[in-house]
């Protein structure tokens, strides 16, 4: 008899990897930080009817506490190099959610000399919601999306790591 | 009062340094001197039959071809229910005009926004920076003959553009 058949019912059995993947899908907080008209609707993703809180999404109104960034809306030049600070000050792991076609690609803007053609230039994001802007529920699937990439990961394999390279 | 009884009146008062007018345009306008608009800007908003205590919208535009900058005054008085507008030519390549942020303040801003995008100097104006483009950012975008850098900060200015 094995020991996960002799268990209690209430005993729930799982990998290490799918477990700390579920906690951590399941609290996906974000930043609370708006640049443009798609911040409206990321505030209805965040309300009642939307609900994204019911998948453990919520805002947060520090970097410090954030495992997403929501960039919504057109990002200017001057506040791309903001935005790149307040990606680095977030603790790892951390994604990027690029919302709407201006942060995808600069967007309607992406001739204008002020606009960063896509928030891609300046950090790594994990996935892009396309609209103009997207709906609470497009901006929901994009959550869901990125919850599916938090559950395939594995951090308990030894990872190869190259032996750093001496510089002059 | 309409605008070719305040050039009358202009025209009285500061002579030579006030330009033309054309009363055929859409807003009617008053020419004035550069090294005059402040006076005269003073003397509108202070005289007791104009009274224009309101400084509507300042803002530049830039001819290239005519090879002057002109900065348009939109003024307003709310006592004489009367609407009047003042434009100042300067050369592009020296643009100076004398700030009027003393006369009103809500020059201030609006006069930083002209530097900032056409790099019109605003003498004696208390704070000129950039208003809307970072401190460091090379040239004034509004020029026409503004070309756009390859890069900034590292951020390539440059992408395949789906609608080229």
């Amino acid at each position: 008899m094995s020991l996960i058949n002799s268990s209690p019912e209430w005993v729930l059995t799982t990998k290490a990897d799918a477990f700390l993947n579920w906690t951590r899908k399941s609290s996906v907080w974000w930043m609370l930080f708006g640049l443009a008209c798609c911040a409206i609707e990321l505030m209805q993703t965040q309300g009642p009817r939307a609900d994204v809180d019911r998948f453990g999404a919520a805002p947060r109104a520090s970097p410090r506490q954030s495992d997403l960034m929501v960039v919504a809306g057109t990002l200017t030049m001057k506040m791309a190099l903001r935005t790149k600070v307040l990606y680095e000050q977030m603790p790892e792991p951390r994604y990027a959610i690029a919302m709407g076609a201006c942060a995808s690609c600069g967007g309607l803007f992406q001739l204008a000399y002020s606009v960063c053609d896509g928030v891609d230039k300046v950090i790594p994001v994990d996935v892009y919601v396309p609209g103009c802007p997207p709906r609470p529920e497009a901006l929901t699937e994009g959550i869901l999306k990125l919850q599916e990439k938090m559950m395939a990961e594995n951090w308990l394999v030894r990872r190869k790591v190259e032996p750093a390279t001496a510089t002059a | 009062m309409d605008t070719a009884a305040i050039h009358e009146r202009l025209k009285g008062r500061f002579g030579e340094r006030v330009g033309d007018v054309d009363l055929a345009a859409k807003d009617p306008y008053v020419v004035v001197d550069a090294a005059a608009i402040r006076d005269v800007c003073q003397w509108l908003r202070d005289d007791p039959e104009q009274r224009f205590d309101s400084l509507s919208c300042l803002s530049g535009v830039d001819y290239k071809d005519a090879g002057h900058i002109e900065v348009v005054y939109h003024l307003y008085s709310y006592s004489q229910r009367q609407l009047t507008v003042l434009k100042v030519r300067v050369p592009r390549d020296t643009p100076s005009v004398p700030s009027v942020e003393a006369v009103w303040k809500a020059a201030d801003w609006h006069e930083r926004e002209i530097y900032d995008l056409l790099g019109v100097d605003f003498t004696g104006h208390p704070d000129l920076r950039r208003l809307l483009l970072p401190e460091d950012w090379v040239g004034h975008p509004l020029r026409k003959d503004y070309v756009e850098p390859e890069e900034y900060h590292g951020i390539s200015t440059r992408r395949e553009s789906l609608l080229r």
